[in-house]
């Protein structure tokens, strides 16, 4: 298992203009390493509907890359939407799914088949143009470039540490992030978009 | 008389003309029995794009995105699959505050006798929980409130339901 930060140091190096949304507790810890802020969405939590509305992203700019860092217990919520990504064919699309095997945020208990569920398998059979698993930090970072410059969709499964929450949720700390309203409003700028 | 049997049905062109005047540009959907024609419709269409979900509650999402990048999605599901799509409709749509047409056949729906089928009769409650207004569509005569309910999305930056109170036939050809 790699530490999620590990997984942000690498592909930050790659990460180039795409527009990265994080979810997740492992997710969280992008904020430490992105140097383009007005390029990272936050979409929320809605039972795991980041990764639809994800999807929407990049179907929506296609000439823009669309990264997603998603968390497994998110996208065992709504499996089908694999399905659907793999059916619209965004080219722009890559899907980084963060294991912890746990719900990181609920005091670590093991999602369901934690240890030996294959999404990156579930993925390529659902239909994306390629999938890849790693659990190893060099081998990621002797294919991150490779990955983020193939056609999408594509799906990479990588085994992360999770960082457990078991403190009651009025008590934990959280640093003061960009709220969702704004991240939307920062990217829209950037990218010149207009909503009516 | 063929007229007048005419306007008592929702023709499923009288939608699709809506959601072209409207400048719809995706219709996030899971197809059902009952509008089946206008599926076939719709994907005729070139300046339309389908997204098919496989449950509900993944075309707020879906829509939520869309909405992002400057589209303009419509959100095409039926009453059992609004309901069960609860917490979505609170997260990305409400909580995101983008406007939205909600497109709901309204199963069950009807105007004569009782309204047997539970389906129906929690519909609108469940919008009034969610203070989401609706519109009531059974014929093309009623077309004019989906344009209404656009305007209304779009002013309030809300989601806003139409309820389609005729799938059981002018859709289902």
């Amino acid at each position: 298992m790699l530490e999620a930060a590990e997984v942000f140091k690498v592909f930050q190096k790659h990460r180039g203009d795409a527009i990265v949304i994080p979810t997740g507790t492992s997710g969280r810890q992008w904020m430490n390493f992105t140097t383009n802020e007005k390029r990272d969405l936050s979409l929320g939590g809605a039972m795991g509907h980041t990764t639809g509305a994800a999807l929407g992203v990049a179907l929506s700019l296609p000439s823009e890359k669309v990264v997603l860092f998603d968390a497994e217990g998110a996208l065992l919520m709504n499996l089908g939407i694999l399905a659907t990504i793999a059916g619209m064919k965004p080219q722009n699309f890559y899907h980084i799914l963060l294991d912890n095997e746990c719900y990181a945020t609920t005091g670590g208990q093991p999602v369901p088949n934690a240890q030996e569920i294959n999404y990156a398998g579930i993925a390529k059979e659902a239909g994306y143009a390629a999938a890849y698993r790693f659990d190893n930090l060099e081998e990621l970072e002797r294919n991150m470039d490779k990955i983020l410059n193939e056609k999408g969709p594509v799906f990479v499964s990588i085994k992360v540490i999770p960082a457990i929450e078991n403190e009651p949720i009025g008590m934990r700390q959280r640093p003061a992030t960009r709220n969702r309203a704004q991240t939307i409003r920062e990217l829209q700028e950037e990218l010149g978009i207009r909503v009516e | 008389m063929v007229e007048q049997q005419q306007a008592a049905i929702l023709r499923p062109e009288t939608m699709v003309e809506e959601f072209k005047k409207n400048r719809v540009t995706h219709v996030v959907t899971i197809p059902d029995s009952e509008t089946n024609y206008l599926y076939e419709l719709m994907r005729k269409q070139p300046w339309l794009d389908i997204v098919p979900a496989s449950r509900e509650g993944e075309t707020f999402a879906i829509a939520l995105g869309l909405s992002i990048g400057g589209k303009v999605p419509v959100v095409l599901i039926q009453n059992t699959g609004m309901m069960e799509s609860g917490d979505s409709i609170r997260g990305m749509a409400l909580d995101a505050g983008f406007p939205l047409v909600m497109v709901v056949g309204y199963r069950g729906w009807t105007r004569h006798g009782v309204i047997s089928d539970t389906a129906a009769r929690y519909t609108e409650p469940f919008l009034n929980a969610f203070r989401i207004n609706y519109y009531l569509v059974e014929q093309d005569v009623d077309a004019p409130r989906i344009s209404v309910a656009f305007e209304e999305a779009r002013k309030t930056k809300r989601p806003v339901a139409v309820l389609i109170g005729d799938e059981y036939h002018g859709f289902n050809r």
